[in-house]
C-alpha cells in the first residue's frame, strides 16, 4: 500500500472539492436564476467534462498551457514552471474535470427551493443576496453536500488527465489511480489488489453518503 | 425491425479478416515499424496491424491473453521471460536491432549539448527532464543507468518526470513541458521531431546494450504469417528502413557512429 500516493490523492480531492464549492455556488446561482436566452450554452459547457474524454482535457493542458502558448508562458513567468508535472497542474485539471459534479447538484437544489418562499422573503424586504444566503442555501444543504461529495469522489478516481499531464512524480503527481496502473503493469497484482480494494471501499462509502442523504422514501405507495 | 437487426449485425461484426496479423511493439518503434509494415504489405498483400506501448506493459498484456501474433520488445529480457513462461516460441527469437539513447532538447533551448553532454542536465534552466518509466520501459531503465554512469542521478532525480512509455517521454519534451529528455534515437530522427530539436547520443558504454528482440507468440493462430513477417525483418529492405531511424542492425553492433552526424 502506497501511503504517500494515498495522502496525495486525498489532499488533491479535498482541495479540489473545497474549491469547487467556492467556484460552483456562484456558477450554480447564475445558472438557476439567469434568464439570458443563451444560458443553455453555458449549461452545455459546464456539463462537457462528463462526456469529454479525459485525453482531450489532458491534451489541452499539455499543449495549450505548455511553454509554447501565451497562456503557458504567462503562467511560467508568474510561477517559474509549467503547469504540467506539478500538483497545481493536477488541481487545475481536476477543477475542470469535476466541475459538473459540483455545479449540477448545486443548481438542481437551488432550483428546487419553493418560489413562494423567495417571494415571501422579497416582500419582507430582504435583498436577493440575503434571500439566497438565508433561505436558498440552508434549504439546499443536501445538494451542497452531494456536490461536494461527488466532486471529491470523482477527483479520487481521476486517471486519464493525471496520466497525461502528471509525469508520475512520487509525492507530487503519482495518485492512487496511477499507482494502481503501475502496479498492474508490472504484474504486482497483490499490491494493486490492496489499493484497488481501498478505492472501492472509499468510493462506495462516499456514494452511500450521497444516496443516503438524498433518499426520499415513498410515504404512500401509489400502486397499493 | 429487420433493418435494425441488420444494422446491429453490421456494427457488431468485426471488419478484421483472418488474414491480418497483429503486432505489439515497443514505443520506440512507433515511427519506424509502420514503414516496415507498409513495405511488407505492399510486397506481400499481408495486412499488419500495429499496437505500441512500453515493452513491460505489452508483456503484461500478453500474459493476460492479449491477441497479438508478434511482439517487438525494446530489450531481450521481456521476450525471454515470455519464452520461459511458454508464451512465446524460442526458435523465433530474433534480435532485430540495437536501440540507442539520446539526450534531446528543443530548438529554443540554450544548452550546447555537444560541449556539455549529459552534464547539460545540471543547468538550472532544465526544470524537468523526461524519461520513460524504468519499471516498464527498457529505455527508461537505460536512461536511469546512463544518469548513474555519469554520476548525476541523485542531482537530477527530483527533476525527472516519467512518461508511461518512451513516446510519452518524447511528447513531454517535444511539447515544451519538459526542457530536456532522454529519448530513443529513433524518435529524435522521426519526421515529427527531427527539425524540432537537437540531440546528443549517449555513449553506448553508459548503459546496458538495448538488444531489441522480437518473438512470435505461442497463442497466435497465424504462426506462419507471423513467422514470415519476422523473416522480412532480416531482409536488406527492412534493415535499411530501421537504419534510417537510427537502429543499428544486429550484425554491425560494433561499428556504429556513422548515422549520427
Amino acid at each position: 500500500m502506497n501511503w504517500e500516493a494515498f495522502w496525495l490523492t486525498v489532499r488533491l480531492a479535498a482541495i479540489v472539492s473545497m474549491l469547487l464549492v467556492a467556484i460552483g455556488i456562484p456558477i450554480a446561482y447564475w445558472l438557476t436564476y439567469s434568464r439570458w436566452r443563451w444560458k443553455f450554452l453555458v449549461e452545455a459547457a459546464v456539463a462537457l467534462p462528463i462526456v469529454l474524454p479525459p485525453t482531450v482535457l489532458g491534451f489541452y493542458l499539455l499543449v495549450a498551457l505548455g511553454s509554447r502558448s501565451p497562456l503557458g508562458r504567462w503562467w511560467q513567468a508568474l510561477t517559474g514552471h509549467t503547469l504540467a508535472f506539478t500538483f497545481e497542474g493536477l488541481v487545475i485539471g481536476s477543477l475542470l474535470y469535476s466541475l459538473p459534479f459540483a455545479v449540477q447538484p448545486f443548481a438542481a437544489s437551488f432550483g428546487a427551493v419553493d418560489r413562494k418562499l423567495l417571494h415571501a422573503s422579497a416582500s419582507l424586504g430582504q435583498s436577493p443576496v440575503q434571500t439566497f444566503r438565508r433561505i436558498v442555501l440552508p434549504l439546499s444543504k443536501a445538494g451542497l453536500i452531494t456536490g461536494f461529495a461527488l466532486s471529491f469522489a470523482h477527483t479520487l478516481g481521476e486517471f486519464g488527465v493525471v496520466l497525461m499531464v502528471g509525469g508520475n512524480i512520487p509525492g507530487v503527481t503519482r495518485t492512487l489511480s496511477i499507482d494502481i496502473y503501475d502496479q498492474v503493469q508490472t504484474a504486482n497484482y497483490s499490491s494493486a489488489n490492496q489499493t484497488a480494494l481501498l478505492m472501492l471501499i472509499i468510493s462506495f462509502l462516499v456514494l452511500s453518503i450521497v444516496y443516503g442523504l438524498n433518499q426520499r422514501p415513498w410515504t404512500v405507495n401509489p400502486w397499493q | 425491425m429487420n433493418k435494425l437487426l441488420l444494422l446491429f449485425l453490421l456494427l457488431t461484426t468485426s471488419l478484421a479478416t483472418a488474414q491480418q496479423i497483429t503486432v505489439a511493439a515497443a514505443a520506440d518503434m512507433s515511427a519506424a515499424l509502420p514503414q516496415v509494415a507498409e513495405a511488407y504489405t505492399k510486397k506481400t498483400g499481408q495486412a499488419v496491424k500495429l499496437s505500441f506501448g512500453a515493452s513491460g506493459n505489452l508483456t503484461n498484456q500478453i500474459r493476460n491473453g492479449a491477441p497479438f501474433d508478434v511482439f517487438f520488445s525494446a530489450d531481450e529480457e521481456y521476450p525471454q521471460q515470455l519464452i520461459v513462461e511458454g508464451l512465446a516460441s524460442k526458435d523465433t527469437l530474433y534480435r532485430y536491432a540495437v536501440g540507442r539513447l539520446v539526450l534531446w532538447v528543443p530548438n529554443d533551448s540554450p544548452l550546447d549539448l555537444s560541449k556539455l553532454g549529459m552534464n547539460a542536465l545540471l543547468d538550472p534552466s532544465v526544470k524537468k527532464i523526461s524519461i520513460a518509466n524504468p519499471a516498464t520501459a527498457p529505455y527508461g531503465r537505460a536512461a536511469a543507468s546512463a544518469l548513474r554512469h555519469f554520476g548525476i542521478y541523485d542531482q537530477v532525480s527530483s527533476r525527472l518526470v516519467v512518461g508511461e512509455n518512451i513516446s510519452q517521454a518524447a511528447q513531454f519534451v517535444e511539447s515544451g513541458n519538459a526542457q530536456a529528455g532522454i529519448l530513443a534515437l529513433s524518435h529524435a530522427l522521426a519526421p515529427a521531431m527531427k527539425n524540432e530539436g537537437r540531440c546528443w547520443e549517449v555513449p553506448l558504454d553508459a548503459y546496458p546494450t538495448l538488444n531489441q528482440a522480437a518473438v512470435v507468440l505461442s497463442k497466435s493462430k497465424q504462426q506462419d504469417a507471423a513467422r514470415k513477417f519476422l523473416q522480412f525483418l532480416r531482409t536488406p529492405e527492412a534493415t535499411t528502413l530501421l537504419t534510417h531511424y537510427g537502429f543499428t542492425p544486429p550484425a554491425e553492433k560494433n561499428s556504429m557512429g556513422e548515422i549520427m552526424k
